[in-house]
Protein backbone atom coordinates (compact mmCIF):
# COMPACT_ATOMS: atom_id res chain seq x y z
CA UNK A 1 0.00 0.00 0.00
CA UNK A 2 2.86 2.67 -0.60
CA UNK A 3 0.61 4.25 -3.10
CA UNK A 4 -1.63 4.91 -0.42
CA UNK A 5 1.12 6.19 1.86
CA UNK A 6 2.39 8.33 -0.66
CA UNK A 7 -0.81 9.75 -1.28
CA UNK A 8 -1.30 10.59 2.54
CA UNK A 9 1.76 11.94 2.61
CA UNK A 10 1.87 14.46 -0.17
CA UNK A 11 -1.82 15.76 0.93
CA UNK A 12 -0.11 16.53 4.36
CA UNK A 13 2.67 18.24 2.82
CA UNK A 14 0.55 20.68 0.57
CA UNK A 15 -2.13 21.28 3.65
CA UNK A 16 1.65 22.30 5.73
CA UNK A 17 3.00 24.24 2.64
CA UNK A 18 -0.71 25.92 2.05
CA UNK A 19 -0.76 26.46 6.20
CA UNK A 20 2.78 28.03 5.68
CA UNK A 21 2.59 30.42 2.79
CA UNK A 22 -0.28 32.12 5.04
CA UNK A 23 1.55 31.91 8.26
CA UNK A 24 4.55 33.47 6.61
CA UNK A 25 2.85 36.25 4.10
CA UNK A 26 -0.60 37.22 6.25
CA UNK A 27 -2.91 36.71 2.86
CA UNK A 28 -5.95 37.93 3.65
CA UNK A 29 -8.45 35.34 4.45
CA UNK A 30 -10.73 36.23 1.44
CA UNK A 31 -7.37 35.88 -0.78
CA UNK A 32 -6.47 32.37 0.51
CA UNK A 33 -8.48 31.24 3.50
CA UNK A 34 -6.54 28.36 5.76
CA UNK A 35 -6.88 24.90 5.37
CA UNK A 36 -8.65 24.72 8.61
CA UNK A 37 -11.55 27.26 7.46
CA UNK A 38 -12.00 25.33 4.63
CA UNK A 39 -12.56 22.21 6.29
CA UNK A 40 -14.75 23.44 8.36
CA UNK A 41 -16.82 25.50 5.15
CA UNK A 42 -17.06 21.99 3.72
CA UNK A 43 -18.60 20.56 7.11
CA UNK A 44 -20.77 23.05 7.42
CA UNK A 45 -22.03 23.04 3.35
CA UNK A 46 -22.13 19.55 3.35
CA UNK A 47 -25.49 19.71 2.20
CA UNK A 48 -25.27 22.60 -0.34
CA UNK A 49 -21.97 21.40 -1.88
CA UNK A 50 -23.24 17.27 -2.14
CA UNK A 51 -26.48 18.98 -3.93
CA UNK A 52 -24.17 20.68 -6.25
CA UNK A 53 -21.67 17.94 -6.60
CA UNK A 54 -24.80 15.47 -7.43
CA UNK A 55 -25.38 17.28 -10.87
CA UNK A 56 -21.55 17.67 -11.58
CA UNK A 57 -21.27 14.05 -11.06
CA UNK A 58 -24.01 13.37 -12.89
CA UNK A 59 -22.82 15.55 -15.85
CA UNK A 60 -19.49 13.75 -15.98
CA UNK A 61 -20.53 10.21 -15.66
CA UNK A 62 -23.01 10.59 -18.23
CA UNK A 63 -20.60 12.20 -20.72
CA UNK A 64 -17.94 9.51 -19.93
CA UNK A 65 -20.31 6.89 -20.93
CA UNK A 66 -21.29 8.69 -23.92
CA UNK A 67 -17.99 9.48 -24.88
CA UNK A 68 -17.09 6.10 -24.38
CA UNK A 69 -19.16 4.13 -26.14
CA UNK A 70 -19.07 6.85 -29.06
CA UNK A 71 -15.08 6.93 -29.33
CA UNK A 72 -15.47 2.86 -29.10
CA UNK A 73 -17.40 2.67 -32.33
CA UNK A 74 -15.92 5.02 -34.29
CA UNK A 75 -12.52 4.29 -33.71
CA UNK A 76 -14.17 0.48 -34.88
CA UNK A 77 -15.93 2.14 -37.96
CA UNK A 78 -12.50 4.35 -38.60
CA UNK A 79 -10.21 1.16 -38.87
CA UNK A 80 -12.70 -0.96 -40.73
CA UNK A 81 -13.11 1.15 -43.55
CA UNK A 82 -10.29 3.48 -44.99
CA UNK A 83 -12.70 5.72 -46.71
CA UNK A 84 -13.98 6.74 -43.54
CA UNK A 85 -10.37 6.82 -42.45
CA UNK A 86 -9.59 9.04 -45.27
CA UNK A 87 -12.77 11.25 -44.74
CA UNK A 88 -12.68 11.56 -41.18
CA UNK A 89 -9.54 11.38 -39.38
CA UNK A 90 -8.16 15.45 -40.54
CA UNK A 91 -11.45 16.32 -39.73
CA UNK A 92 -10.73 14.98 -36.30
CA UNK A 93 -7.17 15.73 -36.13
CA UNK A 94 -8.68 19.92 -37.17
CA UNK A 95 -10.99 19.97 -34.06
CA UNK A 96 -8.50 19.22 -32.13
CA UNK A 97 -6.73 22.69 -32.91
CA UNK A 98 -10.11 24.33 -31.98
CA UNK A 99 -10.15 25.29 -28.44
CA UNK A 100 -12.54 23.18 -26.84
CA UNK A 101 -13.28 26.44 -24.08
CA UNK A 102 -14.17 28.77 -27.04
CA UNK A 103 -17.15 25.62 -27.53
CA UNK A 104 -18.75 26.38 -24.33
CA UNK A 105 -20.78 29.53 -25.25
CA UNK A 106 -22.18 27.72 -28.31
CA UNK A 107 -22.92 24.32 -26.44
CA UNK A 108 -24.85 26.60 -24.40
CA UNK A 109 -26.30 28.84 -27.01
CA UNK A 110 -27.52 25.34 -28.59
CA UNK A 111 -28.47 22.99 -25.89
CA UNK A 112 -29.42 25.10 -23.28
CA UNK A 113 -28.53 25.95 -19.40
CA UNK A 114 -29.35 22.38 -18.81
CA UNK A 115 -27.48 19.06 -18.06
CA UNK A 116 -26.60 18.87 -21.93
CA UNK A 117 -24.72 21.63 -22.64
CA UNK A 118 -21.93 20.05 -20.13
CA UNK A 119 -22.59 16.47 -20.66
CA UNK A 120 -21.92 17.56 -24.59
CA UNK A 121 -18.72 19.50 -23.45
CA UNK A 122 -17.40 16.48 -21.57
CA UNK A 123 -18.09 14.37 -24.47
CA UNK A 124 -16.02 16.44 -26.71
CA UNK A 125 -13.25 16.70 -24.24
CA UNK A 126 -13.06 12.88 -23.69
CA UNK A 127 -13.72 12.07 -27.56
CA UNK A 128 -10.87 12.10 -29.30
CA UNK A 129 -8.04 10.27 -26.68
CA UNK A 130 -10.45 7.76 -26.42
CA UNK A 131 -11.05 7.31 -30.76
CA UNK A 132 -7.30 8.26 -31.09
CA UNK A 133 -5.83 5.70 -28.34
CA UNK A 134 -8.36 2.81 -29.18
CA UNK A 135 -7.94 3.73 -32.62
CA UNK A 136 -4.01 3.51 -32.67
CA UNK A 137 -4.39 0.18 -30.70
CA UNK A 138 -6.68 -1.57 -32.95
CA UNK A 139 -4.32 -0.34 -35.85
CA UNK A 140 -1.41 -2.11 -34.26
CA UNK A 141 -2.99 -5.46 -34.04
CA UNK A 142 -0.04 -8.39 -34.54
CA UNK A 143 -0.53 -9.33 -38.58
CA UNK A 144 0.20 -12.75 -37.54
CA UNK A 145 -3.00 -12.74 -35.62
CA UNK A 146 -5.02 -11.56 -38.33
CA UNK A 147 -3.17 -13.33 -41.25
CA UNK A 148 -3.86 -16.72 -39.05
CA UNK A 149 -7.77 -15.86 -38.82
CA UNK A 150 -7.78 -15.42 -42.37
CA UNK A 151 -5.94 -18.48 -42.72
CA UNK A 152 -8.86 -20.35 -40.78
CA UNK A 153 -10.94 -18.25 -42.74
CA UNK A 154 -12.82 -15.84 -40.59
CA UNK A 155 -14.34 -12.82 -42.52
CA UNK A 156 -13.24 -9.43 -42.12
CA UNK A 157 -15.78 -8.63 -39.59
CA UNK A 158 -15.26 -11.80 -37.02
CA UNK A 159 -11.27 -10.55 -37.31
CA UNK A 160 -12.48 -7.39 -35.32
CA UNK A 161 -14.87 -8.38 -33.25
CA UNK A 162 -12.51 -11.76 -32.11
CA UNK A 163 -8.89 -10.64 -33.16
CA UNK A 164 -8.62 -6.95 -33.46
CA UNK A 165 -11.10 -5.33 -30.49
CA UNK A 166 -10.03 -7.97 -27.65
CA UNK A 167 -6.30 -7.84 -28.53
CA UNK A 168 -7.45 -3.43 -28.64
CA UNK A 169 -8.77 -3.34 -25.34
CA UNK A 170 -5.87 -2.26 -23.06
CA UNK A 171 -5.40 0.81 -25.44
CA UNK A 172 -8.86 1.47 -25.15
CA UNK A 173 -8.41 1.16 -21.26
CA UNK A 174 -5.65 3.49 -21.72
CA UNK A 175 -8.29 6.51 -23.36
CA UNK A 176 -10.88 5.99 -20.38
CA UNK A 177 -8.33 6.61 -17.84
CA UNK A 178 -7.44 9.84 -19.57
CA UNK A 179 -11.14 10.54 -20.17
CA UNK A 180 -11.63 10.30 -16.83
CA UNK A 181 -9.63 13.25 -15.86
CA UNK A 182 -10.51 15.51 -18.29
CA UNK A 183 -14.23 15.04 -18.19
CA UNK A 184 -14.70 16.89 -15.15
CA UNK A 185 -12.82 19.82 -16.65
CA UNK A 186 -15.79 19.48 -19.49
CA UNK A 187 -18.60 19.52 -17.21
CA UNK A 188 -17.01 22.56 -15.48
CA UNK A 189 -15.96 24.31 -18.41
CA UNK A 190 -19.84 23.97 -19.60
CA UNK A 191 -21.27 25.03 -15.85
CA UNK A 192 -19.02 28.49 -15.62
CA UNK A 193 -20.30 29.77 -19.47
CA UNK A 194 -24.23 29.05 -18.14
CA UNK A 195 -25.79 26.93 -15.52
CA UNK A 196 -28.02 27.04 -12.18
CA UNK A 197 -26.05 23.78 -10.11
CA UNK A 198 -22.94 22.01 -10.13
CA UNK A 199 -19.65 22.65 -8.38
CA UNK A 200 -18.62 25.11 -11.33
CA UNK A 201 -21.48 26.89 -10.91
CA UNK A 202 -21.16 27.39 -6.91
CA UNK A 203 -17.77 27.90 -7.37
CA UNK A 204 -18.69 31.17 -9.68
CA UNK A 205 -21.44 31.83 -7.25
CA UNK A 206 -18.92 31.88 -4.24
CA UNK A 207 -16.56 34.03 -6.15
CA UNK A 208 -18.52 36.90 -6.69
CA UNK A 209 -19.64 37.19 -3.03
CA UNK A 210 -16.28 36.97 -2.28
CA UNK A 211 -17.05 33.33 -0.17
CA UNK A 212 -13.45 31.94 -0.68
CA UNK A 213 -13.96 29.45 1.82
CA UNK A 214 -16.57 28.26 -0.32
CA UNK A 215 -14.83 28.33 -3.98
CA UNK A 216 -12.02 26.35 -2.30
CA UNK A 217 -14.63 23.83 -0.84
CA UNK A 218 -15.95 23.31 -4.06
CA UNK A 219 -12.59 22.79 -5.51
CA UNK A 220 -11.87 20.52 -3.09
CA UNK A 221 -14.64 18.65 -3.25
CA UNK A 222 -13.93 18.67 -7.19
CA UNK A 223 -10.48 17.30 -6.77
CA UNK A 224 -11.51 14.31 -4.50
CA UNK A 225 -14.51 13.36 -6.76
CA UNK A 226 -11.82 13.87 -9.76
CA UNK A 227 -9.75 10.90 -8.10
CA UNK A 228 -12.17 8.93 -6.80
CA UNK A 229 -13.02 8.70 -10.54
CA UNK A 230 -9.73 8.20 -11.63
CA UNK A 231 -9.04 5.42 -8.97
CA UNK A 232 -12.59 3.81 -9.99
CA UNK A 233 -11.89 3.91 -13.43
CA UNK A 234 -8.55 2.24 -13.09
CA UNK A 235 -9.72 -0.17 -11.34
CA UNK A 236 -12.06 -1.36 -13.51
CA UNK A 237 -9.98 -1.23 -16.43
CA UNK A 238 -7.68 -3.67 -14.67
CA UNK A 239 -10.49 -5.84 -13.92
CA UNK A 240 -11.61 -5.97 -17.19
CA UNK A 241 -9.75 -4.36 -19.78
CA UNK A 242 -5.84 -5.18 -19.01
CA UNK A 243 -3.98 -8.04 -19.17
CA UNK A 244 -0.53 -9.44 -18.84
CA UNK A 245 1.45 -9.58 -21.47
CA UNK B 1 -6.35 -34.23 -51.32
CA UNK B 2 -4.60 -36.47 -53.68
CA UNK B 3 -4.05 -33.93 -56.80
CA UNK B 4 -0.22 -32.86 -56.68
CA UNK B 5 0.34 -29.39 -55.00
CA UNK B 6 2.25 -27.41 -57.60
CA UNK B 7 3.50 -23.89 -57.54
CA UNK B 8 5.48 -22.73 -60.77
CA UNK B 9 6.47 -19.09 -61.63
CA UNK B 10 7.51 -15.63 -60.00
CA UNK B 11 6.58 -13.36 -57.30
CA UNK B 12 7.55 -9.94 -56.05
CA UNK B 13 7.35 -7.89 -52.88
CA UNK B 14 6.96 -3.43 -53.70
CA UNK B 15 8.86 -4.60 -57.43
CA UNK B 16 11.59 -6.44 -55.35
CA UNK B 17 12.15 -10.34 -56.92
CA UNK B 18 11.72 -12.49 -54.30
CA UNK B 19 12.02 -15.69 -56.31
CA UNK B 20 11.68 -16.57 -59.93
CA UNK B 21 11.21 -19.56 -62.04
CA UNK B 22 10.26 -21.81 -59.17
CA UNK B 23 8.90 -24.91 -59.41
CA UNK B 24 7.44 -26.57 -56.42
CA UNK B 25 5.77 -29.73 -55.84
CA UNK B 26 4.25 -31.35 -52.85
CA UNK B 27 3.98 -34.69 -52.97
CA UNK B 28 0.56 -35.46 -51.24
CA UNK B 29 0.63 -37.09 -47.73
CA UNK B 30 4.37 -36.38 -47.05
CA UNK B 31 5.99 -34.07 -45.65
CA UNK B 32 8.68 -31.41 -48.10
CA UNK B 33 10.98 -29.56 -46.10
CA UNK B 34 12.29 -26.17 -47.51
CA UNK B 35 15.70 -25.27 -46.45
CA UNK B 36 17.39 -21.85 -47.29
CA UNK B 37 19.35 -18.91 -46.70
CA UNK B 38 17.33 -16.29 -44.85
CA UNK B 39 15.72 -13.71 -47.75
CA UNK B 40 15.11 -16.17 -50.51
CA UNK B 41 11.24 -16.12 -50.11
CA UNK B 42 10.55 -20.02 -48.31
CA UNK B 43 8.14 -17.88 -46.25
CA UNK B 44 6.72 -16.10 -49.39
CA UNK B 45 5.86 -19.14 -50.69
CA UNK B 46 4.30 -20.23 -47.47
CA UNK B 47 2.06 -16.91 -47.82
CA UNK B 48 1.01 -18.12 -51.17
CA UNK B 49 -0.23 -21.14 -50.21
CA UNK B 50 -1.42 -20.09 -47.53
CA UNK B 51 -3.35 -17.69 -49.41
CA UNK B 52 -1.84 -14.52 -47.59
CA UNK B 53 -1.07 -12.98 -50.84
CA UNK B 54 -1.46 -8.98 -49.35
CA UNK B 55 1.43 -7.36 -51.04
CA UNK B 56 3.14 -10.19 -53.33
CA UNK B 57 3.18 -10.08 -56.58
CA UNK B 58 2.86 -13.31 -57.94
CA UNK B 59 3.42 -14.58 -62.02
CA UNK B 60 2.55 -18.18 -62.36
CA UNK B 61 0.43 -20.91 -61.32
CA UNK B 62 -0.59 -22.34 -58.38
CA UNK B 63 -2.66 -25.60 -57.66
CA UNK B 64 -4.97 -23.96 -54.72
CA UNK B 65 -4.72 -26.02 -51.83
CA UNK B 66 -7.92 -25.24 -50.88
CA UNK B 67 -8.03 -25.13 -46.93
CA UNK B 68 -5.10 -25.23 -45.03
CA UNK B 69 -3.73 -24.74 -41.55
CA UNK B 70 -0.77 -23.03 -40.65
CA UNK B 71 1.51 -23.29 -37.75
CA UNK B 72 4.22 -20.51 -37.12
CA UNK B 73 7.57 -19.49 -35.11
CA UNK B 74 5.05 -18.08 -32.67
CA UNK B 75 2.81 -19.80 -31.09
CA UNK B 76 -0.08 -17.04 -31.75
CA UNK B 77 -2.47 -17.96 -29.23
CA UNK B 78 -4.65 -15.53 -28.08
CA UNK B 79 -3.43 -13.83 -24.40
CA UNK B 80 -7.07 -12.92 -23.29
CA UNK B 81 -8.45 -16.45 -24.47
CA UNK B 82 -8.22 -19.61 -22.28
CA UNK B 83 -6.15 -22.82 -23.67
CA UNK B 84 -9.52 -24.64 -24.71
CA UNK B 85 -10.91 -21.56 -26.19
CA UNK B 86 -7.75 -21.15 -27.88
CA UNK B 87 -7.78 -24.44 -29.31
CA UNK B 88 -11.32 -23.41 -30.58
CA UNK B 89 -10.35 -20.38 -32.20
CA UNK B 90 -11.16 -21.51 -35.38
CA UNK B 91 -14.69 -22.56 -35.02
CA UNK B 92 -15.76 -18.98 -33.32
CA UNK B 93 -13.74 -17.14 -36.24
CA UNK B 94 -16.26 -18.66 -38.47
CA UNK B 95 -19.21 -18.60 -36.70
CA UNK B 96 -19.17 -22.66 -36.04
CA UNK B 97 -20.69 -24.25 -33.25
CA UNK B 98 -17.78 -25.09 -30.59
CA UNK B 99 -16.77 -28.74 -30.73
CA UNK B 100 -15.47 -28.93 -27.09
CA UNK B 101 -15.01 -32.77 -26.59
CA UNK B 102 -13.07 -32.64 -29.86
CA UNK B 103 -10.84 -30.24 -28.72
CA UNK B 104 -10.26 -31.69 -25.31
CA UNK B 105 -9.48 -34.33 -27.34
CA UNK B 106 -7.09 -32.58 -29.09
CA UNK B 107 -5.44 -30.83 -26.14
CA UNK B 108 -5.26 -34.91 -24.78
CA UNK B 109 -3.23 -35.52 -27.77
CA UNK B 110 -0.42 -33.11 -26.47
CA UNK B 111 -0.80 -33.63 -23.64
CA UNK B 112 -1.97 -30.75 -22.28
CA UNK B 113 -5.88 -31.45 -20.91
CA UNK B 114 -5.44 -30.66 -17.26
CA UNK B 115 -4.34 -26.98 -18.50
CA UNK B 116 -7.33 -26.08 -20.54
CA UNK B 117 -8.65 -23.65 -18.27
CA UNK B 118 -5.08 -22.15 -18.21
CA UNK B 119 -4.59 -18.76 -19.93
CA UNK B 120 -1.36 -19.15 -22.47
CA UNK B 121 0.77 -16.92 -20.10
CA UNK B 122 0.45 -19.72 -17.45
CA UNK B 123 2.53 -22.20 -20.05
CA UNK B 124 6.02 -22.36 -20.66
CA UNK B 125 7.36 -21.49 -24.50
CA UNK B 126 7.60 -25.70 -25.50
CA UNK B 127 3.20 -26.17 -23.56
CA UNK B 128 2.11 -23.10 -25.68
CA UNK B 129 3.66 -24.41 -28.84
CA UNK B 130 1.60 -27.47 -28.32
CA UNK B 131 -1.32 -25.62 -27.97
CA UNK B 132 -1.00 -24.29 -31.18
CA UNK B 133 -0.24 -27.62 -32.34
CA UNK B 134 -3.98 -28.81 -30.97
CA UNK B 135 -5.23 -25.72 -32.71
CA UNK B 136 -3.98 -26.75 -35.94
CA UNK B 137 -5.02 -30.79 -35.63
CA UNK B 138 -8.65 -29.03 -34.46
CA UNK B 139 -8.83 -27.44 -38.15
CA UNK B 140 -8.24 -30.74 -39.73
CA UNK B 141 -7.13 -29.77 -43.11
CA UNK B 142 -5.41 -32.35 -45.41
CA UNK B 143 -2.51 -29.53 -46.10
CA UNK B 144 -0.62 -28.21 -43.11
CA UNK B 145 1.59 -25.45 -43.15
CA UNK B 146 4.33 -25.08 -40.92
CA UNK B 147 6.88 -21.83 -40.82
CA UNK B 148 9.57 -22.80 -38.51
CA UNK B 149 7.06 -23.47 -35.81
CA UNK B 150 9.86 -25.33 -33.72
CA UNK B 151 13.39 -22.81 -34.29
CA UNK B 152 12.44 -21.03 -30.80
CA UNK B 153 12.32 -23.90 -28.12
CA UNK B 154 15.67 -25.34 -26.82
CA UNK B 155 16.88 -28.69 -28.48
CA UNK B 156 15.06 -31.40 -26.65
CA UNK B 157 11.82 -29.28 -26.15
CA UNK B 158 12.30 -29.25 -30.12
CA UNK B 159 13.25 -32.63 -30.61
CA UNK B 160 10.03 -34.17 -28.72
CA UNK B 161 7.35 -31.49 -30.77
CA UNK B 162 9.50 -32.74 -33.96
CA UNK B 163 8.50 -36.69 -33.06
CA UNK B 164 4.92 -35.68 -31.40
CA UNK B 165 4.51 -33.38 -34.76
CA UNK B 166 5.33 -35.87 -37.30
CA UNK B 167 3.26 -38.50 -35.16
CA UNK B 168 -0.06 -36.26 -35.27
CA UNK B 169 -0.07 -35.30 -38.74
CA UNK B 170 0.66 -38.53 -39.94
CA UNK B 171 -0.95 -38.74 -43.40
CA UNK B 172 -1.58 -34.89 -44.69
CA UNK B 173 0.49 -33.14 -47.22
CA UNK B 174 3.07 -30.79 -44.85
CA UNK B 175 4.91 -28.30 -45.93
CA UNK B 176 7.93 -27.13 -43.15
CA UNK B 177 10.24 -24.72 -44.01
CA UNK B 178 13.38 -24.54 -41.67
CA UNK B 179 16.36 -22.84 -41.15
CA UNK B 180 17.52 -26.21 -39.38
CA UNK B 181 19.49 -29.22 -41.80
CA UNK B 182 18.80 -32.35 -38.39
CA UNK B 183 15.14 -31.18 -38.41
CA UNK B 184 15.18 -31.38 -42.16
CA UNK B 185 16.92 -34.85 -42.11
CA UNK B 186 14.63 -36.29 -39.61
CA UNK B 187 11.27 -35.14 -40.67
CA UNK B 188 11.64 -34.85 -44.46
CA UNK B 189 10.52 -37.32 -47.19
CA UNK B 190 11.14 -34.49 -49.87
CA UNK B 191 14.18 -32.15 -48.39
CA UNK B 192 14.23 -28.83 -51.24
CA UNK B 193 16.95 -25.81 -51.00
CA UNK B 194 15.66 -23.13 -52.03
CA UNK B 195 18.38 -20.82 -53.98
CA UNK B 196 18.15 -17.62 -55.87
CA UNK B 197 18.25 -20.26 -59.43
CA UNK B 198 15.76 -22.58 -57.98
CA UNK B 199 15.51 -25.40 -56.09
CA UNK B 200 18.05 -28.37 -55.60
CA UNK B 201 16.53 -31.62 -54.31
CA UNK B 202 18.55 -33.48 -51.90
CA UNK B 203 18.21 -37.25 -51.44
CA UNK B 204 16.03 -37.61 -48.02
CA UNK B 205 16.39 -41.07 -45.75
CA UNK B 206 13.88 -43.46 -46.78
CA UNK B 207 12.90 -44.48 -43.36
CA UNK B 208 9.98 -43.67 -41.76
CA UNK B 209 9.25 -40.43 -39.47
CA UNK B 210 9.96 -38.93 -36.95
CA UNK B 211 13.32 -40.55 -37.52
CA UNK B 212 15.97 -41.30 -34.70
CA UNK B 213 18.38 -38.70 -34.21
CA UNK B 214 21.40 -40.66 -34.28
CA UNK B 215 20.07 -42.94 -37.20
CA UNK B 216 23.01 -43.31 -39.31
CA UNK B 217 20.59 -41.94 -42.44
CA UNK B 218 19.84 -39.23 -40.49
CA UNK B 219 23.05 -37.92 -39.59
CA UNK B 220 24.30 -38.22 -42.83
CA UNK B 221 21.80 -36.54 -44.59
CA UNK B 222 22.00 -33.57 -41.95
CA UNK B 223 25.52 -33.55 -42.99
CA UNK B 224 25.14 -33.76 -46.83
CA UNK B 225 22.38 -30.43 -46.16
CA UNK B 226 25.07 -28.72 -43.95
CA UNK B 227 27.58 -28.81 -47.47
CA UNK B 228 24.96 -27.81 -49.60
CA UNK B 229 23.76 -24.75 -47.54
CA UNK B 230 27.61 -23.67 -46.98
CA UNK B 231 28.31 -24.12 -50.97
CA UNK B 232 28.02 -20.76 -52.01
CA UNK B 233 25.46 -19.97 -54.83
Amino acid sequence: MTGWRAGIAATCLMLALWQTVIWTTGVARFILPPPALVAQTIWDSRALLAEHAVVTMAEVLIGLLLGAALGFVSAIGLVASPTARALVRPILVFSQSVPVFALAPILTLWLGFGLWSKITMALIIIYFPVTSSFFDALMRTNRDWIGLAKVMGASPARIMWHIRVPAALPGFASGLRLAAVYAPIGAIIGEWVGASKGLGYLMLLANGRAKTDLMFAALIVLAILTILLHAAVNKLCEKTLDRPE
Amino acid sequence: MNQLLRMTGSAAIDGTPIFSQLDLVLTPHSWTCLLGASGVGKSTVLRLFAGLAEGITFNGSLSKPGCVAMMAQQDLLMPWLSVMDNVLLGASLRGERADKPRARDRLEQVGLADHADKLPAALSGGQRQRVALARTLMEDRAVVLLDEPFSALDALTRAQMQELTAELLAGRTVLLVTHDPNEAARLGQTILIMTPTGLVDIAAPTSPIPRDIHAADVLRAQADLFDHLRRPT
